[in-house]
């Protein structure tokens, strides 16, 4: 048994979980350029699954991907210092402004490219967006089938991966063939810590970009332990056609963006008069509160 | 062509709650748009069903009734959609944002090269002007959405593709029956052309569906009381007004000790941890214990008789007063006030 090869995909987003006082402006609105940027809850415990195949089929291996600016090569240290074997930035300036189908566009082009492959294991959504849609949509776009909302990969065997899903209403255990992606649910498992081990081993994993800047004793160590590169993939590595990236490949556009005001916690103290409830729902409604 | 499609999910054989909430919505749509509302159901053993959707004013309901289709799986159903978008060309196609809405529609999107928008809280009909190209659009779809954990909401538009894909979540929408005599004709879908042994290969191999069941965490309301709501019975407002406002009731610890709630709804450090867009706190004190569940929320109402309750500190608003006296007139002046 030589074990599956397993793509991850992930995402760096930014911390939308924890809006702290630092991240508000005067205004009462979201400097979203003050989040920190972390990888995305539910790509980690992705990764805690494809983990778990790897600890029970010795030889399997674990490519992590990930599409982002330069240093979302962070998430990919990340993920090695965890069990992934090697990982892949797909980073170039005509990617931005990307939409899902875009991006899934992308993405699907670097799956095919890593072919063979048995499974690619994504978390189900991104916190920034919440839209659950770039799985999908790759996968359609590679041509194989998804299985949605994971909470286990109970076992892999004859090509074929039995999978439990949580869908709002129970649980459904399906059985799909390889290769197939799934996307994973918040209710799996959290991703194991670190290990320290592979923390020594990896924590000078660079990008090509990231060792342009890197001393000579760095140079030679890159040299000699080739596994220490983060290959960086750009629109010609993928031989993508520009029409389908971007912009100009994304159907949706942004009309508008209203921040929601958030006002200091100091309550506002209000009677029982028709007039003070009728306000307030009033308020509520304007500001989207209440729908 | 150019009709507005609302793909129905079926559940045990009925079309689910928030597809008839997409079909009263698309019928107001469809009438401002001056065009043809039509229905999608898939599944199986659906005899008749098209005659529980007529009176939401639906002008064809596309029905594929066959034992593999139910129930439901991405590839079947997607495929079947596709074919029959690409025929019948919608410019507007709405799913539930449920489990199978979420996982079916950016299948049919990427496979129609289209956009999609997930989990609208709001569509209307809107126009815009692209500077760029100096190109007039009218008669868009505006989705309107939260994003970036509901710290903004941003409107939505696919000027180009069509049909304009979007997902909305249950509740958001208002059910409502238009014409209970309204004709409508059935368009039974050929599947045998369409489906192969290709669109079956992933296998349910067992089910537990349970009921219906709360979703405290997943709702963007919440309505909690505490011990000073003083009864089990008159937890019922608070439920009344969970109805009418799309969310879910939870309580404090005092009050589920007390018997007035269950502990599966218990919000707080050793019950449920909720962030909600809304938290409106009846009768609650604001112990910590209780605030470690929900202090995250993204506005908190209190309603409490004590003035110098611990909740009020944490609180956006704080009404001082009977929750029995402000609960009625909440639910009063939001019917008067919401579209």
């Amino acid at each position: 048994m030589s074990g599956y090869k397993i793509i991850v995909l992930a995402k760096q987003v930014p911390d939308t979980r924890n809006v702290g006082k630092d991240a508000m402006k005067a205004d009462g609105t979201v400097n979203r350029a003050a989040l920190p940027a972390v990888f995305n809850p539910e790509d980690l415990q992705a990764l805690e699954q494809a983990l778990q195949v790897k600890d029970r089929y010795p030889g399997t291996t674990i490519t992590l991907l990930t599409m982002g600016p330069g240093r979302a090569s962070e998430i990919i240290r990340e993920g090695m210092y965890r069990g992934a074997d090697n990982g892949i930035l797909i980073t170039d300036r005509k990617f931005a402004g990307s939409d899902t189908l875009a991006t899934s566009y992308a993405i699907s082009l670097a799956i095919k490219k890593l072919a063979p492959f048995d499974m690619v294991i994504s978390g189900r959504q991104a916190i920034d967006g919440d839209t659950a849609q770039v799985g999908p949509q790759a996968a359609e776009k590679v041509g194989i089938p998804q299985v949605t909302y994971a909470e286990k990969i109970v076992s892999v065997s004859n090509n074929k991966v039995k999978v439990i899903r949580r869908l709002e209403l129970g649980v459904e255990t399906v059985e799909a063939p390889l290769p197939v992606l799934i996307t994973v649910h918040g209710s799996a498992p959290q991703c194991r810590s670190r290990n320290a081990r592979l923390l020594m081993k990896y924590k000078h994993a660079k990008t090509a970009s990231e060792m342009q800047h890197d001393t000579d004793i760095y140079m030679e160590l890159h040299t000699k332990r080739p596994y220490l590169e983060i290959q960086e993939w750009t629109v010609e590595d993928l031989n993508a056609d520009t029409k389908w990236l971007g912009l100009s490949g994304s159907p949706t556009k942004v009309k508008k963006v209203n921040n929601v005001v958030f006002t200091a916690k100091e309550s506002k103290v209000l009677g029982t008069t028709d007039e003070e409830i009728e306000e307030l729902i009033k308020e509520l409604l304007e500001n989207h509160t209440i729908g | 062509m150019d009709s507005i499609f609302i793909y129905c999910e079926i559940d045990e054989g009925a079309v689910v709650d928030v597809s008839l909430e997409l079909l009263t919505k698309g019928r107001s749509l469809a009438n401002e748009l001056n065009c043809k509302l039509e229905a999608v159901v898939i599944g199986s053993n659906l005899k008749g069903i098209e005659k529980k959707l007529y009176p939401f004013g639906v002008d064809i309901v596309h029905l594929a009734d066959e034992e593999r289709l139910y129930p439901y799986l991405t590839l079947p159903h997607a495929a079947l959609l596709s074919k029959l978008f690409t025929k019948e060309k919608p410019q507007i196609v709405l799913f539930g944002a449920t489990s199978i809405g979420r996982d079916l529609a950016p299948r049919v999107a990427s496979e129609l090269k289209c956009g999609l928008t997930a989990d609208c809280t709001s569509l209307v009909i809107g126009e815009h002007y692209d500077k760029k190209n100096k190109k007039e659009y009218k008669n868009l779809l505006y989705q309107i959405r939260p994003a970036f954990g509901g710290n903004i909401i941003a409107t939505i538009i696919n000027p180009e593709t069509r049909p304009q894909l979007a997902t909305v979540r249950e509740g958001v929408m208002k059910k409502e029956e238009m014409d209970p005599g309204y004709k409508g004709t059935l368009n039974k879908i050929e599947t045998s052309s369409t489906l192969t042994d290709a669109h079956f290969i992933v296998k349910i191999i067992e089910r537990h569906m349970e009921k219906k069941q709360i979703n405290i965490k997943g709702s963007q309301t919440i309505i909690s009381g505490g011990y000073g709501m003083g009864s089990k019975e008159n937890f019922d407002m608070l439920f009344d007004l969970a109805k009418v406002l799309g969310g879910e009731v939870g309580g404090s610890r005092a009050a589920v000790d007390a018997g007035y709630i269950p502990h599966e709804r218990q919000i707080g450090q050793t019950g449920i941890t909720v962030r909600p867009h809304l938290y409106i706190a009846c009768g609650i004190s604001g112990a910590v214990q209780h605030r470690a569940g929900m202090e995250e929320s993204s506005m908190i109402i209190s309603i409490n008789n004590d003035s110098k309750a611990p909740i009020n500190s944490i609180a956006d608003y704080s009404i001082i007063g009977d929750v029995a006296e402000v609960i009625p007139k909440l639910i009063k002046y939001y019917k008067k006030n919401a579209k």
